[in-house]
C-alpha cells in the first residue's frame, strides 16, 4: 500500500513513476538527515573550548571520493529516469485517437465517432488512447495528474499524449501553462470507463455525423474535391491511401503523411510540395478552423481504411 | 599577517569613517564611494523586498479558500506577476552582489574603490530608474503574464502593460551588466600586492563567477524582451505562429538567461556561507581549491541546462535527455560544496553566533532545494510535477531558503563592519530560528500538493488541496514576522547598539583589518598579503591537505 494512498494513480505508467519518485524521496531524506546530523553533531562536539577541536583533517583523497561517488550516484538516477522516459516515448500502434482543441479558457474534445465534448474527455480503460492536441490561441498545457502525464498544447502545431488506463472513474484534467485571466478555471474531467460502458456511452450520445463524414462534407463544400477528387481535371495529388505513408517531396525529402503534415498542407500548402506537382494550391489559413481541420484529417484518414482502399481497387 | 601594523593605527591617527565623510543628501546621491553605493543599494532592494513580499502576502491570504475570497482572477494574476518580477529582478539578482559585493570586494582585495567608481553610481541610478518604472507599471494597472512573459500570451493576448514591464526589466539588465563588468575589472586590476588568485577569499571568487554569468547571460534577456516589444508594439512576426513565428523560440531565449540567473542568485550565497563558516569554526574552508573549481564549473555548465525548463513544452524527447543529463552534471559541484561546508566544521572550534545560525539554515535548505532539483532533472518526474507547486517549492528552497538566508547571514556577519555597531545577539538568534521555521511550514506542504497535482498560478483550486494551503499561509505569516524582526533590531542597533570594534569576530580577511566603519579610502596604507585566506588559529599545516 502506498503511503500516500489519496493519490489516484490509474495506469501502470503512473505506478512506475511513483516507485521512482518515492525511491528518490527516500534517498533525499537519507542525504538530508546525514547533512543535518553532521552539522548539528559537529557544532556540539567541536564547540568552542572542546578538547576535540584542532588536529589534522583528511585531504584531497576524501574530496575525490565524494566527487566520484556523487557523480556515479547521479549517473544512476539519470539512467533510471532516462530509461523510463524512453519506454514511454512511443504510443503503440492502433490507438484510439481523441482530438483536443484548447482555447482561452476551455478544452474542446472530439471522439473518433464525432461526439463533441467540452471540458470533459471520455475514454475507455485497457485501451491505448492518444490525445492529438492543438491550440487556437496561446500555449496551454494538458495535465492529467492521475496518469502522471502532461504536455503543452501549442498554437499551429500538434502535440500528443498517450496512455493506457487501468482504473475507471472521474479524474482531474487541468491546464498547467499560464494562459491568461481565467487560467485556473480551464479545468475539466477525464472520465475513464470500462470498454463496455464506453461503447454504451458512445451509442447513447448522438453525434450529428461521424468526424470522417463531417470531413467529407467539408471536403466538398470548401472546394477540396474540385482538385483532389477522383474526377478532377486539375493535376493534384490523390489523397486516397496516403495517410500514414511516405510522400516524396519535390525538395527530394521524404515525409510521412501524419496529422501534422496534412494540417500543414492545408494551411501552408507551399511549404512541402509533393514531387511532380505544381504549387498551385491556395492557403486555407483564413478559411478553416482548427475543428474543421480535425474533421478533414479524419476524412483523409478514413480514405486509408481497408475498405476504402478495396473500393479504390474495384474502381480500377 | 597584515593586521599588525594596521590595527594600531586608528588610535594614533583617527580618520573619519565613510559614514561621516559628508552629511548632505548630495554627498550620498553623488557619491562614488563603493561603500556608500552599497548602502544605497541595501535601502533600495529592502524596499523592493517588502513590496514583493506584500504582494505575495495578499496572494497567500486569498489562497486560504479554494474558490477565491476577495480578489478577481485578474487581480490575482497581477499580484503574483508583480511578486515574481520584483523579487527576481529587483531583489534576488541584485541582492548579494550589489550590496555586499559592492561593499566588500574592494575591501577584501585591498583596493581603495572599484575600478570604475562612476560606472558603479550609474549602475545604481539605472537600477532605481528601472525599479521606479516597474512600480509605474503597477500604478497604471499592472501586468498579468507571470514573470516569464511567455509568448504568444505576452505579445498578443495579455491585457496588461507588458511593454512597460519589459522595459523596466530591460533597463535593470544594464545595471546588472555594468555591475558585472565593474566587479570583473576590479578583481583583475586592483588586487593588493601579494593577493594572488589562490589567496582570494571565496566570497570574491563567488562574486567573480557571478559577474561572468551576469555579463554573458543578461544581453540575451535584453534581446528576448526587445523582441517581445517588437512583436507586441510594432507587430513584427517573431513568435506568433500565425505569421510563421515560433513561440518556443522565446522560451529558449528566455531560459538561456533565466536559468543562469538562478546561479547569479545562488553563487554569491555560496561565497557568504564559506566566509562565515570558516570564521566561526576557526578553520580554513575545507577544499578551498575544489570550492573555486565548483563555482566556476557551475557558472559554465549553468549555461547548458536551460532546456530542463521545457521538458513538456514540445521540445524533442532526445533533447530532453541531453538537458536532463547536463542538469545532473551541474548538480555535482553543488553537492561537493555542501560536503565541503560540512567538513569545514570538522575539528573546528565552533561558536554558534547569529551569522553561523543563518548559514546553517542556508546549508540545510539549500541541500533540500538541491535534492528536489534532481527530481526535476529526471524527465518522467518533471513531466508530472512541471508547473505544479512542487516546482514552486523547489525554487523557493533555493532562492529564499538559500539566497535570502545567506543574505541575512551576510547582513549579520558584516553589519558591525558596515555600521560600526553590534545588534543584540539573542534577537538575531530568534530571527534566524523563526525564519527557518516559517520557511519550512510555508514550503514543505507545497511539495506534497505539487506531487498531488496542484498547478501553480491557480486562483481557484480543487478543494482537496485546501488544508495544505492553509498551513502554507500560516507559515507565510511566521515568515513575515521573521523578516520584520531584523528590520527592527538592526535599525535599533544603529543608534543603541554596542560599538563593535574593528574585528568583533576575530576574522581573517583584509576587510576586518581596517576600522569599523572603514574610512573613505578603505586602508591607511595599501595592505600587503603574505598568507593564504582563512588561516585561523586551529589550523595546522599538516591538516590543510586539500
Amino acid at each position: 500500500m502506498n503511503p500516500f494512498s489519496f493519490f489516484s494513480r490509474v495506469s501502470g505508467y503512473a505506478v512506475a513513476i511513483d516507485d521512482f519518485f518515492f525511491a528518490l524521496v527516500a534517498l533525499s531524506i537519507l542525504v538530508t538527515a546525514i547533512v543535518f546530523a553532521l552539522l548539528i553533531g559537529f557544532c556540539v562536539r567541536y564547540r568552542a573550548g572542546s578538547p576535540h577541536s584542532g588536529g589534522p583533517r583528511p585531504g584531497l583523497e576524501l574530496e575525490i571520493t565524494w566527487m566520484v561517488a556523487t557523480f556515479f550516484l547521479f549517473l544512476f538516477v539519470f539512467w533510471w529516469a532516462a530509461s523510463s522516459e524512453l519506454q514511454a516515448l512511443h504510443a503503440p500502434a492502433g490507438t484510439l485517437d481523441i482530438h483536443v482543441v484548447a482555447k482561452q479558457w476551455m478544452w474542446k474534445a472530439q471522439q473518433p465517432n464525432g461526439i463533441r465534448e467540452i471540458n470533459e474527455i471520455h475514454a475507455p480503460i485497457d485501451t491505448p488512447v492518444r490525445l492529438i492536441m492543438t491550440s487556437q490561441d496561446v500555449i496551454h498545457s494538458m495535465f492529467l495528474p492521475a496518469l502522471r502525464i502532461k504536455q503543452d498544447v501549442l498554437p499551429d502545431r500538434y502535440t500528443y499524449l498517450w496512455f493506457t488506463a487501468k482504473k475507471a472513474g472521474a479524474f482531474h484534467l487541468l491546464c498547467t501553462q499560464f494562459c491568461g485571466t481565467e487560467h485556473s478555471r480551464m479545468t475539466g474531467r477525464l472520465v475513464l470507463m470500462t470498454p463496455q460502458d464506453y461503447a454504451r456511452w458512445s451509442s447513447t450520445q448522438q453525434p450529428s455525423q461521424s468526424m470522417a463524414a463531417e470531413g467529407e462534407t467539408l471536403f466538398r463544400s470548401l472546394g477540396c474535391s474540385g482538385c483532389h477528387g477522383p474526377n478532377s481535371s486539375v493535376h493534384a495529388p490523390d489523397l486516397t491511401g496516403i495517410y500514414g505513408h511516405a510522400v516524396q517531396l519535390s525538395s527530394g525529402r521524404t515525409i510521412t503523411a501524419d496529422d501534422a503534415y496534412i494540417r500543414d498542407s492545408i494551411l501552408l500548402p507551399k511549404r512541402d510540395i509533393v514531387a511532380g506537382y505544381q504549387p498551385v494550391m491556395p492557403s486555407y489559413q483564413e478559411t478553416v478552423s482548427e475543428d474543421q481541420i480535425v474533421s478533414l484529417i479524419a476524412y483523409i484518414k478514413s480514405l486509408s481504411d481497408e475498405h476504402a482502399l478495396n473500393a479504390k481497387g474495384e474502381r480500377k | 599577517m597584515t593586521d599588525i601594523a594596521l590595527d594600531r593605527l586608528p588610535q594614533a591617527e583617527p580618520h573619519p569613517s565613510y559614514l561621516t565623510e559628508g552629511h548632505t543628501v548630495a554627498s550620498w546621491l553623488l557619491t562614488t564611494d563603493h561603500k556608500r553605493i552599497a548602502v544605497l543599494y541595501v535601502l533600495s532592494i529592502t524596499a523592493f523586498f517588502f513590496i514583493g513580499g506584500l504582494a505575495i502576502s495578499v496572494v497567500r491570504l486569498e489562497l486560504l479558500t479554494p474558490h477565491g475570497a476577495f480578489l478577481t482572477d485578474e487581480e490575482y494574476n497581477r499580484l503574483f506577476t508583480l511578486h515574481g518580477i520584483v523579487m527576481v529582478w529587483f531583489f534576488l539578482i541584485p541582492s548579494i552582489p550589489t550590496t555586499f559585493g559592492n561593499f566588500l570586494l574592494p575591501l577584501m582585495i585591498g583596493a581603495k574603490d572599484m575600478a570604475f567608481p562612476r560606472l558603479n553610481l550609474i549602475s545604481w541610478y539605472l537600477f532605481v530608474f528601472a525599479g521606479l518604472m516597474a512600480l509605474y507599471t503597477v500604478i497604471i494597472g499592472g501586468v498579468d503574464t507571470g514573470w516569464t512573459f511567455y509568448t504568444p500570451l505576452s505579445t498578443f493576448y495579455a491585457n496588461g502593460n507588458v511593454i512597460a514591464a519589459a522595459a523596466a526589466v530591460f533597463i535593470s539588465g544594464f545595471s546588472s551588466i555594468a555591475t558585472g563588468i565593474n566587479f570583473i575589472t576590479t578583481t583583475h586590476m586592483l588586487r593588493a600586492p601579494g593577493m594572488h588568485w589562490t589567496r582570494l577569499p571565496l566570497f570574491v571568487w563567488s562574486i567573480y563567477a557571478t559577474s561572468l554569468v551576469m555579463v554573458l547571460a543578461t544581453p540575451v534577456l535584453a534581446m528576448s524582451l526587445l523582441l517581445i516589444v517588437a512583436e507586441r508594439w510594432l507587430g513584427l512576426p517573431i513568435f506568433n505562429p500565425a505569421n510563421g513565428g515560433d513561440p518556443l523560440l522565446f522560451q529558449h531565449l528566455f531560459w538561456f538567461y533565466s536559468h543562469p540567473a538562478v546561479y547569479i542568485m545562488i553563487l554569491p550565497a555560496m561565497g557568504v556561507a564559506s566566509e562565515v563558516l570558516a570564521c566561526f569554526a576557526r578553520r580554513r574552508v575545507f577544499g578551498y581549491t575544489a570550492m573555486i573549481f565548483s563555482m566556476m564549473s557551475i557558472a559554465v555548465i549553468g549555461f547548458l541546462v536551460w532546456g530542463h525548463h521545457m521538458f513538456v513544452a514540445g521540445q524533442s524527447p532526445y533533447a530532453n535527455l541531453v538537458f536532463s543529463f547536463l542538469s545532473f552534471i551541474v548538480a555535482v559541484p553543488s553537492a561537493i560544496k555542501v560536503f565541503n561546508w560540512t567538513a569545514t566544521l570538522y575539528r573546528g572550534s565552533i561558536t554558534l553566533k547569529a551569522p553561523l545560525l543563518y548559514v546553517m539554515s542556508f546549508i540545510g535548505l539549500f541541500t533540500m532545494g538541491g535534492l528536489t532539483g534532481l527530481f526535476l532533472a529526471s524527465v518522467p518526474i518533471d513531466i508530472h510535477v512541471h508547473a505544479t507547486y512542487f516546482v514552486v517549492a523547489h525554487f523557493h528552497f533555493i532562492m529564499v531558503g538559500g539566497t535570502v538566508s545567506a543574505f541575512f547571514a551576510a547582513l549579520h556577519f558584516w553589519w558591525p563592519k558596515i555600521t560600526g555597531r553590534m545588534y543584540p545577539d539573542a534577537w538575531a538568534h530568534y530571527g534566524a530560528m523563526t525564519m527557518f521555521l516559517g520557511f519550512i511550514v510555508t514550503f514543505l506542504p507545497q511539495f506534497i500538493i505539487g506531487y498531488e497535482g496542484m498547478p501553480r498560478r491557480y486562483h481557484v483550486y480543487p478543494e482537496q488541496f485546501q488544508p495544505y494551503n492553509v498551513i502554507s499561509t500560516v507559515g507565510a505569516l511566521i515568515l513575515a514576522v521573521a523578516y520584520l524582526l531584523p528590520l527592527f533590531y538592526l535599525t535599533w542597533s544603529l543608534k543603541y547598539g554596542k560599538l563593535a570594534g574593528n574585528n568583533p569576530w576575530q576574522a581573517t580577511g583584509l576587510e576586518w583589518q581596517t576600522t569599523s566603519p572603514p574610512p573613505k579610502e578603505n586602508f591607511e596604507h595599501t595592505p600587503v598579503v603574505t598568507e593564504e585566506p582563512y588561516f585561523y588559529e586551529y589550523e595546522t599545516h599538516e591538516g590543510k591537505g586539500s
